[in-house]
This record gives structure tokens, C-alpha cells and sequence, in this order.
């Protein structure tokens, strides 16, 4: 190799480098160091004046599995990500495709979806405080036009969880929408004449050829979905506190809780590794799987 | 008089007050090849996509096979249409695009495999069945477009500027495709291009439209031969017809205007040429050479000569035409008939 094109080629590496470093400083610095050290310190005991901190290894998981309110947060988020991430999808997906076609005031039915995302979290939590509140709320008031008796919807262990998914759905979905009519206004014209002409109807338009073509935004959207369904605490705050007996107590909001209610960061930094590891998992499963059987244009 | 196969009567259609087409009436022949020629902006577009059923016409009427169309939607009209951007469903297999349309009719498999075999077959697109339009080429992608549109066997086929995303080479092997598949399958073809080149060589009828109005229905000839306009003149045949005040020549009105095309000029000594002009370029094809010339009242004139041809850019040459081979415009731009121009003979 010539001495000009091993110059050129050094100065491509370090090109390649320098363009690196910001992403790679960045997260190191508040990714990468942050989880690693979340691993090392969730194999100590939680250190007190009388028994320093030790390294205990798994001891800290073992403790978390035998831990019964652990197995019904968990039970609880898998549940919450269930409901809340295919049916907030779904509807995103309704919407957006409505939202799409030839509608008038297309403008404001796309803001007003879009409404309840631009809501700073605990304002729209509020605002679901007094439509749930028994008596007064809204729904109540609804309820008591038809003569339904008063309902506490966040009071009682069996309503309080749906409670949370219903709030967490409203407020998803016009975000996603926005996603789905953006990829929706990539899809050519044409192709909607082409298959007209072929007389294809409006369903099988949509199956056969809107679907598809969407599957890389919904695989987007589901990871969001997913990783939003884990990420969930802010509502809690104001509305359940995680309650009644923990029923609608969430993972975050448990670690959370570990962390700054019992100051027991080594079991929050276990549970943090073990939302981690669930998190990756989901999203190798999504990327390396899902993908290649997607069509990307 | 026989009906014709699709007749557009009258049709109209504007957006928002500003002009789409106007008074668009025409009549086709069952196998015809009837180009829809202009500059864009023209309407073209616009009458395709009217006949196709993608627009629905403000006023007028449309026949297709004896069947009053007008407010039919696109799937009603029996006809496949090739798209400018081929219109391909990206994430199908080149067969499953082919066979989309047979599949939302419920053709039964075996019928649907071997009308794609004989398509693909016709297209020359055997062994590429699997592929998706990404992965082919642009000549490849037209040709799914239109094996897509023999599938569907239907007697109207519309085309929108099929070729113009393909290179100069491969347009012209297209053409010649497409034209011996409306020979082989008899269909009727309505083809929108701003060519003419493509529409002279492939149409039976050629259709010419400027601001949504037809200037001239004729065949190639005519409109070649006999343009109705001065636009006509200017936009058929390459090079264009010449253009010449009708003052600048002995024997014409003032506002006349005097076309005459590029073969049916000379070049002659000088005190013996009817318009003394300058050379401006001189372009050499191989079979013939065209000389650019420049006259203060002229517009577009060019000398053909054969073979090879020589001149000094700025030297000063004469001209000659005869006076039948002479077009005469109005002063609205209209033809005008033989017999209505002035007795040039006589005056020579």
C-alpha cells in the first residue's frame, strides 16, 4: 500500500473516532458506568453503622424472589404491559389511519389527539384524579345521571390497576398516532390507485398492503410501548401510591420505593439489574427476530 | 357513424376555480394506440387519470365500452393502468405484484400461476419471481409494471409517462416492447407523454393538449404534416417547425405567421435565398447535420443537410423554400386553409 493511501486511511480512523467520542463519553458516563456500578453494588449487603457493606454475591436476588410483594409487582407490570401496549397500539393505529384519510378538520382532529402527550405527566394525572374521584368525579357524576351507585375506581384493590392502564392508554396513544401518521404520509398515493384499480377493497388495501408497510414503525412503537410499560411511576405518585395492598404497584415504583422509602438501595440496584436484563432480552427478541422478517424500504 | 370504444364527451374539471381540462372530447378505437401528448401543466395527467376513474370529471361524460362511466370508480371501469413511478408494493415479491389483482378477484391458484408464468414470460421476467422492486432495476420495476398490467387482461390499458424514469437506450428498447405487446394482445392503449418523439413513433392517434385544452387530434402525420396551430407546429417533429413573420416574406400578411420545417429548406448563393440569416451552431448526428440559423423575425430555423456539413458560426447564408411546402398561420395562430392564403404563386 502506497504511503498516501495508508495516510488517508489513518486520517478515516481517526474521523470515524472523533465522531464517536461524544455519543460514546456521553453514555459511558451515564449509561454504561451507571449500570455496571448498579451490578456491583447489588452484590452487597446494605451497609449500617454496626456492619459495613459486604459482598454477599446473589444474596440480595435470592432475598427478591423469595420476596412475595416482588412476585405481585411483577405480576402487576406484566399485566399493566399487556393491556397497555397492544391496545394502545391498536387504538394509535385506528386513529392514525383515520386521521389519515380524507377527513374534515383533519388539523384538529390530529391536535386533539395529540393533546393529552403535550400534558406534562402529573398534570394529566391530576386531571384523572377528578375524573376517578367517588362522588365528585366525573365519571361518577356520569354514572349518576343512569342512577350507578358511586364507585371508588383507585380505592379498591380490584378496579385500581385498570385505573392506571386506562389513564396510561389515553395518554399513549395519540403520541404513537403521530408516529403512524408520519409513516402512513410515506406510503405513495399511487399504490392505494394501483390496488383501487385492481379492485381491491379498503380492508384489503389496509391488510395487504398498509400493515406491512407499517411493520418497522410498529416494531418501533411496540419497543417504545414496552420500555414506556417498565418506565411508568410518575402517575402512581399521584394517583395510587402503588395501592390499595399494592395492586397497582409497578416495577419502577417498587425500586423507587426500595431506594428512597427504605433506603435499601442493594435490593433497588438487584431489581434494577433484573428490569435490565427483562429489557434486553425484549429487545434482542424484537430486533434480531422481528426485523428480519420485516420490510424496511 | 360506428360507436367508438371509449368516448370522452365534453369533460371538464377544475381545482379551486384554476383550470385542470376544459372541453375535452375524444373519441377511441378499439385497438388504438392514442397518445396524450404536451407540455407538462397540459392536462394530460389529468384525462388519464378522468378516464381511469381516479378524478371524477366536474361536467362531461365518459363512455367506455358502451357503458356510461362517468361516476364509476376505478375497479368498475375494466382497465389496468401502468404508473409513472410503476406504482409497486415494495414489500411484495415481484409475483405477488403481478398477482395481487388476480388474488383480490379470487382467481383460483391454478389459473393465477399460469397467467403470471405467460406475463412474466412476455416481460422477460422468468427467474425473478421472488425478488422485491428494491432489488431490481428501473427497466426491470417497469417491466413488473407492466406484466402486472397483462394479468389483468383487460382490453384498456393507460399509461402515464411510463418510460420517463428509464435511460435514453433502454426507453427506445421499451418502446418498441410495449408497442409489439398492444400488437400481440390487441388491446387499446392510452399513453400520457411529454415526448414526442414517443408519441410519433408508437401512436396511431396522437392527442396534443396545451393549458387543459386539445390543440390537435390527428395521426402523426397530421399533426406532422398539417399542424391546426403554431404551439403544434413548434412542438411536433425535431427539430421544430421554423416560425417566420409573415412580414419578412414577400406575398404574406403582416400578421400571418409562415411555418416551414427543417428538411424543405436550402441553402442557395446569396442574391438568389428568400431570407438572408446568420449561422448560429451547427449540429452534426451522423446521417445529417443541422444548421441553426438566426433571423431578426424568425424563430427555430434550421437546415438540414445530409452527411457532414461545415460553417462558420456567424457567417451570413441565404435560404430558400418553396411555396407549397409552406404552413400559413393566422394572426390567432389557426391554420389557415390553402385556398385562403393570398395568391402567393401569382405575386412570385
Amino acid at each position: 500500500m502506497s504511503e498516501l493511501a495508508k495516510l488517508e486511511r489513518r486520517r478515516r480512523a481517526i474521523y470515524g473516532w472523533l465522531l464517536l467520542s461524544p455519543a460514546a463519553i456521553l453514555l459511558s458516563l451515564f449509561a454504561f458506568y451507571p449500570s455496571i456500578a448498579t451490578l456491583w453494588e447489588s452484590m452487597f449487603s446494605r451497609g449500617t453503622r454496626r456492619h459495613p457493606a459486604a459482598f454477599i454475591g446473589g444474596e440480595n436476588y435470592n432475598d427478591l424472589f423469595a420476596d412475595p410483594t416482588f412476585w405481585i409487582v411483577v405480576k402487576n407490570n406484566l399485566f399493566y404491559a399487556g393491556i397497555t401496549v397492544p391496545l394502545s397500539m391498536f387504538i394509535a393505529l385506528s386513529m392514525a389511519l383515520w386521521a389519515n384519510s380524507k377527513i374534515p378538520a383533519k388539523g384538529f382532529v390530529r391536535t386533539a389527539y395529540f393533546t393529552p402527550t403535550v400534558l406534562p405527566m402529573i398534570a394529566a394525572a391530576n386531571l384523572w384524579l377528578f375524573f376517578y374521584t367517588p362522588g365528585l368525579g366525573v365519571l361518577d357524576q356520569i354514572g349518576a345521571l343512569f342512577g350507578l351507585p358511586s364507585v371508588n375506581w383507585l380505592g379498591q384493590p380490584e378496579t385500581a390497576l385498570w385505573a392506571i392502564i386506562i389513564v396510561t392508554v389515553w395518554k399513549e396513544s395519540g403520541f404513537f398516532m403521530i408516529f403512524y401518521l408520519a409513516a402512513l404520509q410515506t406510503i405513495p398515493v399511487d399504490l392505494r390507485e394501483a390496488s383501487d384499480l385492481e379492485g381491491a377493497s379498503r380492508w384489503t388495501y389496509t391488510r395487504r398492503i398498509v400493515l406491512p408497510m407499517l411493520m418497522p414503525m410498529t416494531l418501533f412503537i411496540g419497543v417504545n410501548a414496552m420500555i414506556n410499560s417498565v418506565k411508568l411511576i410518575d402517575h402512581l405518585f399521584i394517583l395510587t401510591k402503588g395501592g390499595p395492598s399494592d395492586a397497582s404497584k409497578l416495577i419502577l415504583y417498587y425500586i423507587w420505593e426500595q431506594a428512597f422509602a427504605f433506603f435499601d438501595s442493594p435490593h433497588a440496584a438487584a431489581l434494577t439489574m433484573l428490569v435490565l436484563l427483562v429489557l434486553g432480552v425484549v429487545a434482542a427478541i424484537q430486533f434480531f427476530y422481528i426485523d428480519r422478517r420485516t420490510h424496511y424500504q | 357513424m360506428t360507436r367508438a370504444f371509449v368516448t370522452l364527451d365534453n369533460i371538464g374539471k377544475r381545482w379551486n376555480g384554476q383550470l385542470g381540462v376544459e372541453g375535452i372530447t375524444l373519441d377511441i378505437e378499439e385497438g388504438e394506440f392514442v397518445a396524450l401528448l404536451g407540455p407538462s401543466g397540459c392536462g394530460k395527467s389529468t384525462t388519464l387519470r378522468l378516464l381511469a376513474g381516479l378524478e371524477v370529471p366536474d361536467e362531461g361524460q365518459i363512455i367506455i365500452d358502451g357503458t356510461d362511466v362517468t361516476g364509476a370508480s376505478a375497479a368498475k371501469r375494466n382497465l389496468s393502468m401502468v404508473f409513472q413511478s410503476y406504482a409497486l408494493f415494495p414489500h411484495l415479491s415481484v409475483a405477488e405484484n403481478v398477482m395481487f389483482g388476480m388474488k383480490v378477484r379470487r382467481v383460483p391458484k391454478k389459473e393465477r400461476l399460469e397467467k403470471l408464468h405467460n406475463a412474466l414470460d412476455i416481460t422477460g421476467l422468468l427467474g425473478l419471481e421472488d425478488r422485491k422492486p428494491g432489488e431490481l432495476s428501473g427497466g426491470q420495476r417497469q417491466r413488473v409494471a407492466l406484466a402486472r398490467a397483462i394479468v389483468a387482461g383487460q382490453k384498456l390499458c393507460l399509461m402515464d409517462e411510463p418510460l420517463s424514469n428509464l435511460d435514453a437506450k433502454l426507453r427506445a428498447a421499451v418502446r418498441k416492447d410495449i408497442k409489439k405487446l398492444q400488437n400481440d394482445l390487441g388491446i387499446t392503449i392510452v399513453y400520457v407523454t411529454h415526448d414526442q418523439t414517443e408519441a410519433m413513433s408508437m401512436a396511431d392517434k396522437v392527442v396534443l393538449m396545451k393549458d387543459g385544452v386539445i390543440q390537435q387530434t390527428g395521426t402523426p402525420e397530421q399533426l406532422y404534416s398539417e399542424p391546426a396551430t403554431t404551439f403544434v407546429a413548434e412542438f411536433v417533429g425535431a427539430p421544430p417547425m421554423a416560425l417566420i413573420e409573415g412580414r419578412a416574406l414577400k406575398g404574406f400578411k403582416d400578421d400571418q405567421t409562415i411555418g416551414v420545417r427543417a428538411e424543405r429548406m436550402q441553402l442557395v448563393q446569396a442574391g438568389q435565398g428568400r431570407l438572408a440569416c446568420t449561422v448560429t451552431d451547427c449540429e452534426f448526428l451522423g446521417a445529417e447535420t443541422f444548421i441553426g440559423l438566426e433571423h431578426p423575425s424568425a424563430n427555430g430555423l434550421t437546415v438540414k443537410l445530409d452527411g457532414k456539413a461545415e460553417m462558420t458560426i456567424g457567417s451570413g447564408v441565404e435560404i430558400t423554400f418553396a411555396d407549397q411546402d409552406l404552413h400559413v398561420f393566422g394572426p390567432d395562430g389557426r391554420r389557415v386553409q390553402p385556398e385562403n392564403i393570398p395568391t402567393v404563386l401569382e405575386e412570385e
